[in-house]
């Protein structure tokens, strides 16, 4: 396992509203301990004492854009932060997506959609066409539609509301797509109905109210059929066949 | 250069900055960050005889100046800590450990500490009698004077290294348990753990965390640390291990003036894993400016 997670100083030079109560947000510096989809780094952000994890969505030399919902007082605080600030940000960290299977289908829930995406840019950048399912609540909340359709994804949107794409949840669409491996990350509620939607072996990104980030506080452990393990350390990415509900 | 060793019970430390137990893990993770032989000395993750996972998450909530866990007290359990961490850790942690040691039950910290004891990397053993985030045990033996003394005396009886016990703020008169604990032959004690505490999420009307309280640490809590070792500093005829909140070089003077010995680093560790190497590397510059030579008699 790589330990690549290093601190570094980040200036925000984007911050902008991309859907209702969603930022997205680009930071400039060093992104060179960001090795897989499906990791995270870990903010410091003014006026709270815990760090933030967020999931990367997209990376290049020296960006790295990040999608969040706010949800409290940090991500609030992060939503506000005019171009310029500068952020104290641990990158690199956890386990992301390990890249299986010729035929993926990636299912993405909400802010688990930005993770989905990095992987969706990583497959078509090894010339793997992905299905994508994107769910949301409501069309207000959708994000990133158009960016998948880029990268040249078959992409179906689910709102609950059915005020876009096929009405219900991401799991009403799971039939309509052939696949041979899925990656999905969401709340959990909605990883559990994909792992029991999903005739496939594949990868699912957890969720968990962090203390340090980077494996030593076991504050985010879960059980798997292999023991347990720290969601920021070996995950936020599990593999199916090692989760227990 | 000001002089920054402190004598803790015999173990020289080039510093008196020691990362708490359970911010710390065995190690293995604040390596990747940083040589961690610059430390003084370590505790590392509270040990019980039997592995435990701990309780159930979320385990984390965030507070003013502070943060709860209630993690629990996961470990592998004693013999895994011996057959794998130690030796692993062993491998580039070139100074001496302390042990931290939790139990449900007398016998399980005799058992633990008799096991530790043949351990040659351990140097001193933190008997942790306050643990707020466990059930039928834990902090039980810690919040009464009686039971204190039968932890301390028991475990006196199977080991030569020195033993520190590990003390909880939640009790009305903390100043009566360190003398207890004295009074049974404790080497040493090591103080706060954490204060509990709570926080509901309004949205869901429910505890953040899933086991309801936690305990507090962080900033939040400097100053009751801080009131707590002087008290006890100034009652018992020991050296203390002060804790809590401790954050910078500053605070890590201003707790050896309370009258501690040695400083434990614990929650910071987490929001900044670089901060011991940081408090390490400024700490003869912040003696300096207040004009201390060394750290010995700072206590006021």
């Amino acid at each position: 396992m790589s330990h690549n997670h290093k601190e570094d100083i980040y200036t925000l030079t984007e911050n902008r509203l991309i859907a209702k109560n969603t930022y997205r947000t680009v930071f400039e510096g060093y992104t060179g301990h960001i090795t897989k989809p499906g990791q995270f780094v870990n903010i410091k952000v003014e006026g709270q004492f815990l760090r933030r994890p967020i999931s990367v969505c997209d990376y290049n030399e020296n960006n790295m854009v990040l999608i969040y919902k706010i949800i409290g007082q940090g991500t609030k605080a992060m939503s506000e932060a005019m171009p310029g600030t500068r952020f104290d940000i641990l990158t690199g960290l956890g386990n992301g997506y390990t890249i299986r299977g010729n035929k993926p289908l990636l299912i993405g829930g909400g802010v688990g959609v930005p993770p989905i995406y990095c992987l969706a840019k990583a497959l078509a950048s090894d010339n793997i066409k992905a299905s994508v399912i994107i769910g949301f609540n409501s069309v207000e909340e959708v994000f990133y539609y158009d960016e998948f359709k880029a990268l040249g994804c078959n992409v179906i949107v689910t709102t609950a509301d059915g005020s876009m794409g096929l009405k219900g949840f991401v799991t009403d669409a799971i039939d309509r797509f052939e696949y041979d491996y899925f990656y999905t990350c969401g709340p959990e509620p909605m990883l559990k109905a994909v792992y029991n939607k999903t005739v496939t072996e594949g990868q699912l990104s957890f969720e968990e109210r962090m203390g340090c980030g980077f494996g030593a506080c076991m504050g985010c452990s879960c059980e798997t059929k292999y023991g347990s393990k720290r969601i920021c350390l070996v995950g936020p990415v599990l593999e199916k066949n090692e989760v227990i509900w | 250069m000001a002089d920054t060793t402190v004598k803790l019970c015999g173990l020289l430390l080039d510093n008196p900055i020691i990362p708490a137990s359970g911010t710390f893990g065995f190690g293995d993770e604040f390596k990747n960050y940083y040589d961690i032989n610059i430390l003084g000395s370590f505790v590392f993750k509270g040990t019980t005889k039997e592995p435990r996972f701990g309780n159930p998450t979320p385990r984390i909530a965030e507070t003013p100046s502070g943060m709860l866990n209630s993690v629990g007290l996961q470990n592998p359990g004693i013999d895994a800590v011996i057959e794998r961490e130690l030796p692993r850790l062993a491998r580039t942690y070139k100074k001496k450990i302390i042990a931290n040691i939790s139990g449900f039950s007398v016998d399980e910290f005799v058992y633990c500490c008799e096991k530790i004891d043949k351990c040659d990397i351990v140097g001193a053993i933190e008997v942790n009698i306050s643990c707020p985030n466990v059930h039928n045990g834990g902090m039980a033996f810690g919040v009464s004077a009686a039971n204190a003394a039968n932890v301390t005396k028991a475990v006196k009886a199977v080991t030569t290294k020195p033993v520190f016990i590990k003390l909880s703020p939640n009790v009305t008169d903390i100043v009566e348990i360190a003398k207890a604990c004295e009074a049974e032959g404790a080497d040493g004690i090591s103080l706060i753990n954490t204060l509990v505490g709570m926080r509901i999420n309004p949205r869901t009307r429910k505890p953040i965390l899933a086991n309801t309280f936690g305990g507090l640490s962080g900033p939040a809590v400097f100053p009751i640390a801080l009131r707590m070792v002087y008290q006890v500093a100034h009652a018992v005829n020991l050296p203390v291990m002060g804790m809590g909140g401790v954050s910078t070089a500053e605070d890590v003077i201003e707790m050896m003036m309370a009258g501690a010995t040695a400083v434990q680093i614990g929650a910071a560790n987490l929001v900044n894993p670089y901060v011991c190497k940081e408090i390490i590397e400024g700490l003869s510059a912040v003696m300096e400016s207040y004009k201390i030579k060394a750290l010995e008699e700072l206590k006021i």
